[in-house]
C-alpha cells in the first residue's frame, strides 16, 4: 500500500512536472489533437484526431506545416485558361449584356464551389485556411475584378505561398493581375497618380496605421507607376512610358525607387512582421493581442519571423508551439468563421454531397462570401461574425442539415435546404450579400437546387463512434455547453442540441 | 418608486391600453424622448459631395473636375450656388416643403483618410487620434436607457456591422422582418459568461429573443418600394418603425461609394438609389404617423477629392455635404459651401460642421438628452429642428 502511494506521488510529481515544463514532450491527448486540427484547419474527424493524438507537439506540428500542399487537387473549372477578352460591355445589346453577366455570375460560383471543394476534401486543411487567411489580407473581390480567370490565377498564387516567404509573396501579389485590376494599379500612372495601391500596401497589407505619413503614401504610388495589364491576356505588363522616374522619398529613404524597392523599403520595416504576426495571433489563438502575456509572446516570434526573412513557417510554428496557444484560457474564445462553420460540420459529421454549391451560398449568407470580402479591409471576422442574422443562419444552417438525416427524412423534403438553409441567395432583393446570384438564371436555380436534394447526413453513423454523452459532448463542442442539456437526451437529439449550443460557434 | 418597477409598471400599462410604446415615453424615468425615432442611412465607401450637392457657380470646381463634373445646365438648383445632383430629383418635393435640411462641409480636424479608420471615427464619435471601442449611439443609450418596453435599443438593417450601435447591449441587425421571426425560435434566453465571446453570443441570443417578442404585428405598407437591396431595406425599416414597441434608432446602408475610377455612372446610380429610397422611406413613415417624429440623417466616412483623378474618378477626401429629412426638419442649407480656392496639402477641402455637431443636434434637440458625455466634448448643435 505504502509503495503505491509512493509510485502514484511520484507520477504525480512527473506529471506536474511535464505540465510545467515539458510540456512539449508528452504526447498529445486526443483532446489537444482536436484542439490543434480544429485550430489549424476545420473541425477533424474522430480518423484524424486518432491519428495526431499521441504524437509529440512538436512533432505533430512540424507534420502540419511540413505537409502542407501548395497546389489545389480539385481540378479547377474548365475555363480557368481561356483567353479572357475584356468586352465592352456598354455597347452591348440589353440581351448580350444580360447573357454575358449570366455567364460572369456562374463562373464566380464555378470559382467558389471548386474552392469550397478542395476546402471540403482536402487533407491538408491548413493550406486551405492560410489560403483563405491570405485571400483576407490580400484582398482583391470578384465583384470588381470581374474577370474570373484573374480570380482564379490569384487564388493558385495565394495557396502557392500559403506557408511559403511573406516577402516573396508580397512582391507576387502586388504584380497579380486581380490586384493590378482591384486597386487600381493600372491607372496609377506618371503625372496622374492613383494613390489605392499605394495606400492600401502600407496600411493593410504591411505595417498597418501610425507606421507611414499621408506624404509616404503619395510618394510611394509615383514609385508604382508603370505597372499595368495587357487587355487581351489580363497578364502584368510593364510599361515604362507611364513610369515615373523622378525621385522619391519613402519612409525617410530616397532614390529614383520603383515599385519593388518600395515593397522593399515597407519589408525592412519592423511593424511589418508585428502586423503579421499580430494578425496571425488572432487568427489561431486568441482575440487578446494586448495583454502582457500574449504581446511578449507576438513579440518574441515577430522577431524570429522577421529574422527568417518572413518564412511563414517560422511564425507558424512559433504560434503554433506558444504555450499561449495551449493555454486553457484560450480554449473557445475565437469564433468560427462561416467557412470554418460550414466545412467544419461538413467534415467532421462526414456529410454527403454532389455538388458543393449549397455550402457556398450558404457561408455567403453567413456574412463570408468567397472571392468578394466587403471591401480592402477583408472580413473583420471575430465578434463581428455574430449578430442576430447571421446567429439565426448559422442556426438554421444546422437545423436544416439535421433534417436531412437518412435515418429520419424521405427525400422529398430536401428542397427546402436550398431555399432557406441560409442558401436563399437566388431571391430577389439578397443581392448585396450575395452578388451575382439572381444573374445565374434558371440554370444556376437547378444547379441550386439538385445540389441541395444530394445532401445527407447520417448522423447513427457518426454517432457510433461514441461511447457516450460525454465523448460526444467533446468531439463537438470546445467546452461545456452553455446551455442546460435535459438529462434523458441521447442520440439525434443530444447532437443537434449541442451543434445548437452557443458554444458550437466557438473553437 | 424605484426606476426599474416605475418601467414595468410602464411597459404594464402599455399593454393594457395598448398605446404604442413609442407614442408614451413620457412615461419614461429617463427624461430621453425615445419617441422620436432617428434613422441614419450610411453611405459606405465616402459618397462623392461636390457631385452630390454642386457648387454650380464655382468655376474652381469645373476646372477641377474637366471630366466628371455635373454640367451646370443638369443641376438641379437649390440656391443661387449649390444644386442637386440630377440623381437626386425624387428629393425636390422635400426640399421645397423645407423638409429637407443640407448641411455642406461636415468633417472633422485632422481627417483621417482611410475608409475603416474615418468610418470608426465617425461611429465611436471618437477625436481623430482617439480610439473608442463603443459605437456612439452604445454610449448615449449606456447613459440614457431606453424603455425596456422597446423591442431593442437599435435595428441595423441589411448590415452586419453594428458601427453606431456596436456594443449596444439590446441591438439586433434583421435583413427582413419575417424571416427574422420565423428563425427566432432557433434563439435562448442565455445568462453571462466570463468568456467574452460566449458572452457575446448570449447576449445575441436575449436580445433576438426579446426583438422577436415586440415584433409583434405585420403592417400592410401602400408604399411600392424600389427594386434592390436599398428598396428591401427601407421596407424592412417602415416594417420595424410600424411595430407598436418602440425602437430608439434604425441604421441602413447603400454601399458603392468608392468610386476610384469611372464615377459618373455608378455615382448617377448611386444618386438615383438613395433618393428613391429616401423618399419611400418619408412615404412609409408618412403612413403610420411618423414622419412628424422621425428625423433622417445620412453619414459617410468621407468626402472625396475636389480634383478628379486619370481615372475619371476621385479619390479619398474630407469633408462632404450630409442630409438630414423629417417632418420637423427645418429645411434648408446650413454650414459652408465649399471651399475650392482653399484646399489642405493634399487637395482636400476644409471642414466647416464637425460631425459631432449633427450627433448633439440628435442627442440634445431630437431626444433630449445631454450630449457632452456621449460625446466627449461640448458641441453646440445645429438649429434645424422645428419643436413638436
Amino acid at each position: 500500500m505504502r509503495l503505491l502511494k509512493t509510485t502514484l506521488g511520484a507520477l504525480l510529481a512527473l506529471l506536474l512536472l511535464s505540465l510545467h515544463a515539458g510540456a512539449q514532450a508528452a504526447p498529445l491527448s486526443a483532446e489537444q489533437a482536436r484542439h490543434l486540427l480544429t485550430r489549424t484547419g476545420f473541425a477533424p474527424t474522430e480518423a484524424e484526431v486518432r491519428q495526431y493524438a499521441g504524437m509529440d507537439r512538436e512533432e505533430a506540428v512540424d507534420r502540419l506545416l511540413r505537409g502542407a500542399r501548395t497546389e489545389a487537387r480539385t481540378p479547377p473549372p474548365p475555363w480557368v485558361n481561356e483567353e479572357f477578352e475584356r468586352p465592352r460591355v456598354k455597347e452591348m445589346a440589353p440581351e448580350e449584356r444580360k447573357e454575358y453577366q449570366r455567364m460572369l455570375a456562374l463562373r464566380g460560383f464555378d470559382l467558389r464551389g471548386w474552392w469550397m471543394s478542395e476546402m471540403l476534401t482536402t487533407p491538408t486543411p491548413l493550406t486551405e485556411r492560410m489560403t483563405l487567411f491570405w485571400h483576407n489580407h490580400f484582398v482583391s473581390s470578384l465583384q470588381k475584378v470581374r474577370v474570373p480567370q484573374a480570380m482564379y490565377r490569384q487564388n493558385v498564387l495565394l495557396r502557392r505561398y500559403a506557408l511559403g516567404n511573406f516577402g516573396a509573396m508580397l512582391h507576387a501579389v502586388a504584380k497579380d493581375p486581380a490586384m493590378i485590376i482591384y486597386l487600381d494599379s493600372a491607372t496609377n500612372r506618371k503625372g496622374a497618380p492613383n494613390e489605392n495601391f499605394a495606400r492600401e500596401v502600407m496600411e493593410l497589407f504591411t505595417l498597418g496605421e501610425g507606421h507611414y505619413s499621408e506624404q509616404d503614401i503619395k510618394e510611394a504610388a509615383r514609385a508604382y507607376t508603370g505597372w499595368s495589364l495587357e487587355p487581351r491576356t489580363v497578364d502584368f505588363k510593364w510599361r515604362p512610358f507611364f513610369h515615373d522616374e523622378g525621385v522619391k522619398t519613402v519612409l525617410g529613404k530616397s532614390g529614383n525607387f520603383d515599385g519593388d524597392a518600395v515593397l522593399d523599403l515597407l519589408l525592412a520595416q519592423p511593424a511589418a512582421a508585428e502586423f503579421i504576426v499580430k494578425k496571425m495571433w488572432v487568427e489561431f489563438v486568441s482575440p487578446d493581442t494586448e495583454s502582457p502575456a500574449n504581446r511578449a509572446e507576438i513579440a518574441r516570434i515577430a522577431a524570429q519571423f522577421r529574422a527568417s526573412h518572413y518564412e511563414i513557417r517560422t511564425a507558424l510554428s512559433g504560434i503554433f508551439n506558444s504555450p499561449r496557444f495551449w493555454a486553457p484560457e484560450n480554449r473557445a474564445v475565437l469564433v468560427k468563421s462561416p467557412v470554418e462553420l460550414v466545412a467544419g460540420a461538413v467534415r467532421q459529421l462526414g456529410v454527403g454531397y454532389g455538388d458543393p454549391l449549397p455550402f457556398v451560398y450558404a457561408t455567403a449568407s453567413l456574412g463570408q462570401n468567397l472571392m468578394a470580402p466587403p471591401n480592402v479591409r477583408g472580413w473583420p471576422g471575430g465578434d463581428v461574425w455574430i449578430n442576430s442574422t447571421t446567429l439565426l443562419g448559422r442556426k438554421q444552417f444546422i437545423e436544416r442539415l439535421m433534417r436531412v438525416d437518412v435515418m429520419r427524412e424521405p427525400a422529398s423534403d430536401l428542397q427546402p435546404l436550398a431555399a432557406e438553409s441560409g442558401m436563399n441567395g437566388m431571391r430577389r432583393n439578397e443581392g448585396e450579400k450575395i452578388q451575382g446570384a439572381g444573374r445565374t438564371g434558371a440554370e444556376g436555380r437547378e444547379r441550386l437546387v439538385r445540389a441541395a436534394a444530394s445532401i445527407q447526413v447520417d448522423s447513427q453513423k457518426y454517432l457510433a463512434q461514441f461511447s457516450g454523452p460525454v465523448q460526444l459532448t467533446q468531439a463537438v463542442l470546445p467546452g461545456q455547453p452553455a446551455n442546460p442539456l435535459a438529462g434523458d437526451l441521447a442520440g439525434p437529439p443530444l447532437l443537434k442540441a449541442l451543434l445548437l449550443d452557443p458554444m458550437y460557434q466557438l473553437k | 418608486m424605484n426606476r426599474r418597477i416605475f418601467l414595468q409598471a410602464a411597459a404594464g400599462a402599455a399593454a393594457l391600453a395598448s398605446i404604442p410604446g413609442w407614442a408614451q415615453s413620457a412615461l419614461s424615468a429617463s427624461s430621453a424622448n425615445f419617441g422620436n425615432l432617428l434613422i441614419l442611412v450610411e453611405l459606405k465607401g465616402a459618397n462623392d459631395g461636390l457631385n452630390t450637392v454642386v457648387p454650380f457657380a464655382d468655376q474652381t470646381y469645373y476646372s477641377l473636375r474637366p471630366r466628371i463634373g455635373i454640367k451646370r445646365e443638369e443641376v438641379l438648383q437649390l440656391s443661387e450656388r449649390a444644386g442637386f445632383h440630377p440623381g437626386l430629383a425624387p428629393l425636390l418635393p422635400l426640399w421645397k416643403n423645407g423638409q429637407l435640411a443640407v448641411i455642406e462641409g461636415v468633417g472633422y480636424p485632422n481627417a483621417n483618410l482611410s475608409h475603416f479608420r474615418s468610418i470608426e471615427i465617425w461611429d465611436t464619435a471618437s477625436g481623430a487620434n482617439e480610439y473608442l471601442h463603443d459605437g456612439w449611439l452604445a454610449r448615449a443609450f449606456a447613459a440614457n436607457p431606453v424603455p425596456r418596453s422597446y423591442l431593442a435599443d437599435g435595428v441595423v438593417v441589411g448590415s452586419n456591422d453594428m458601427g453606431p450601435v456596436e456594443n449596444s447591449p439590446r441591438s439586433v441587425a434583421l435583413v427582413n422582418t419575417d424571416q427574422f421571426l420565423r428563425q427566432a425560435k432557433f434563439a435562448e434566453r442565455g445568462g453571462y459568461a466570463k468568456n467574452p465571446a460566449l458572452n457575446h453570443i448570449l447576449q445575441v441570443e436575449n436580445n433576438i429573443v426579446e426583438a422577436a417578442a415586440g415584433l409583434n404585428g405585420h403592417f400592410e405598407f401602400k408604399t411600392q418600394y424600389p427594386a434592390g437591396n436599398f428598396g428591401s431595406q427601407v421596407k424592412t425599416a417602415a416594417q420595424v418603425a410600424a411595430n407598436k414597441s418602440g425602437v430608439a434608432a434604425l441604421r441602413l446602408s447603400l454601399g458603392g461609394f468608392d468610386t476610384h475610377q469611372n464615377q459618373p455612372n455608378t455615382h448617377a446610380n448611386l444618386m438615383k438609389t438613395l433618393a428613391e429610397g429616401l423618399v419611400a422611406l418619408q412615404a412609409s413613415l408618412q403612413e403610420i404617423g411618423r414622419w412628424n417624429n422621425t428625423l433622417v440623417m445620412t453619414y459617410s466616412e468621407f468626402g472625396r477629392r475636389p480634383r478628379e483623378n486619370q481615372s475619371g474618378g476621385t479619390d479619398h477626401g474630407t469633408a462632404a455635404p450630409q442630409f438630414v429629412m423629417g417632418g420637423r426638419v427645418k429645411g434648408g442649407l446650413y454650414g459652408q459651401a465649399p471651399q475650392l480656392a482653399r484646399l489642405d496639402g493634399n487637395g482636400n477641402l476644409p471642414y466647416a460642421v464637425d460631425f459631432r455637431d449633427l450627433y448633439a443636434t440628435v442627442l440634445e434637440r431630437w431626444w433630449g438628452v445631454p450630449a457632452q458625455g456621449v460625446l466627449g466634448a461640448r458641441f453646440a448643435g445645429l438649429d434645424l429642428v422645428r419643436a413638436a
